[in-house]
């Protein structure tokens, strides 16, 4: 166990939430753009590992345990879906995808 | 202090990762910086106690969902450069302002918010949890008791999302062809990306 204060994991976990955020705003190709949705999934598990050693119990560990599986089924469904839409449009630019947009 | 040195490189090679992900402009690229960052926040979990979640972020992230994630990278075509021009002007500088405005707000929060969290801490210790019935016991106690819906509705969530993937991947023959397949996106060019 490290004497390192939570406070650092949790400035870290913030950081790295942000950049995910922002990454999923400016970036255009769906792939990348699902990389940084990971990205902010990775940094709010460090968030609960840290509460979780605050807080002295394993309900932390638990919780990221459910994150990763909701994190697997949606990747694999999105992955698809690009895949999908790739084989219908030949491409991946979400910008190119807008027939729905009014 | 070796752990300070550890949380240092954590923090170095996690942040600077994640920002080499924003400027690089080639995916595979973009999924291995991805990959740096999971191993060292991998290497924070350690540090922080969490063995059991250290080693499924090993296994279930840099492994199995990165591989993925290359795989369709692979399928798409690995070249393929995003277009430099932004459809919406100004939305760039507008995302960074914002984001660095969530980074203040967050870090301020966490700041403020630590001593409170830490003042409601239980009477024991992570480290003597760890010690006691072990970490990954702990976890499964818990995962069959007090998280036992959830951890049921899980697998519905994975059954569902296997069959999901299996209609959206699924090809229809030739004759019988789809709507998706029946696109005029040409033959030849859907031929090049086939499963």
């Amino acid at each position: 166990m490290t004497s390192v204060a939570p406070g650092y994991f949790l400035a870290l976990a913030g950081l790295l939430f942000t950049v995910g955020a922002v990454g999923a705003l400016i970036r255009r190709n769906a792939i990348v753009i699902f990389m940084f949705i990971e990205l902010m999934l990775n940094a709010v598990n460090l968030a609960f590992v840290t509460f979780a050693r605050m807080h002295g119990n394993v309900d932390g560990h638990a919780v990221v345990f459910f994150v990763l599986v909701v994190a697997a089924a949606e990747v694999v469904i999105g992955l698809a879906l690009i895949v999908a839409i790739f084989r219908r449009r030949a491409t991946a630019n979400v910008d190119e995808v807008n027939l729905l947009r009014w | 202090m070796v752990d300070f040195v550890l949380f240092g490189g954590v923090f170095v090679v996690a942040l600077g990762s994640s920002l080499a992900m924003l400027f690089a402009r080639n995916a595979v690229h973009v999924a291995l910086f991805l990959v740096a960052v999971q191993v060292a926040l991998a290497l924070a979990f350690l540090l922080e106690g969490a063995f059991f979640v250290a080693a499924i972020q090993i296994i279930v992230y840099a492994g199995a969902i990165m591989v993925l994630f290359l795989f369709v990278i692979m399928l798409l075509g690995v070249d393929r450069r995003e277009a430099l021009v932004e459809p919406l002007g100004g939305q760039r500088p507008l995302a960074v302002g914002l984001g660095l405005l969530l980074a203040a707000e967050i870090v301020f929060v966490a700041a403020r918010g630590v001593d409170l969290v830490a003042a409601s801490g239980g009477d024991r210790t992570l480290a003597a949890v760890n010690e006691d019935p072990g970490n990954v016991v702990a976890i499964a106690r818990l995962l069959f008791s007090r998280y036992l819906l959830p951890f049921e509705v899980t697998g519905v969530l994975l059954v569902v999302a296997i069959v999901g993937v299996m209609v959206l991947a699924k090809r229809i023959g030739r004759m019988g062809s789809s709507v998706a397949e029946r696109s005029e996106a040409g033959d030849e060019q859907r031929e090049g990306v086939a499963v």
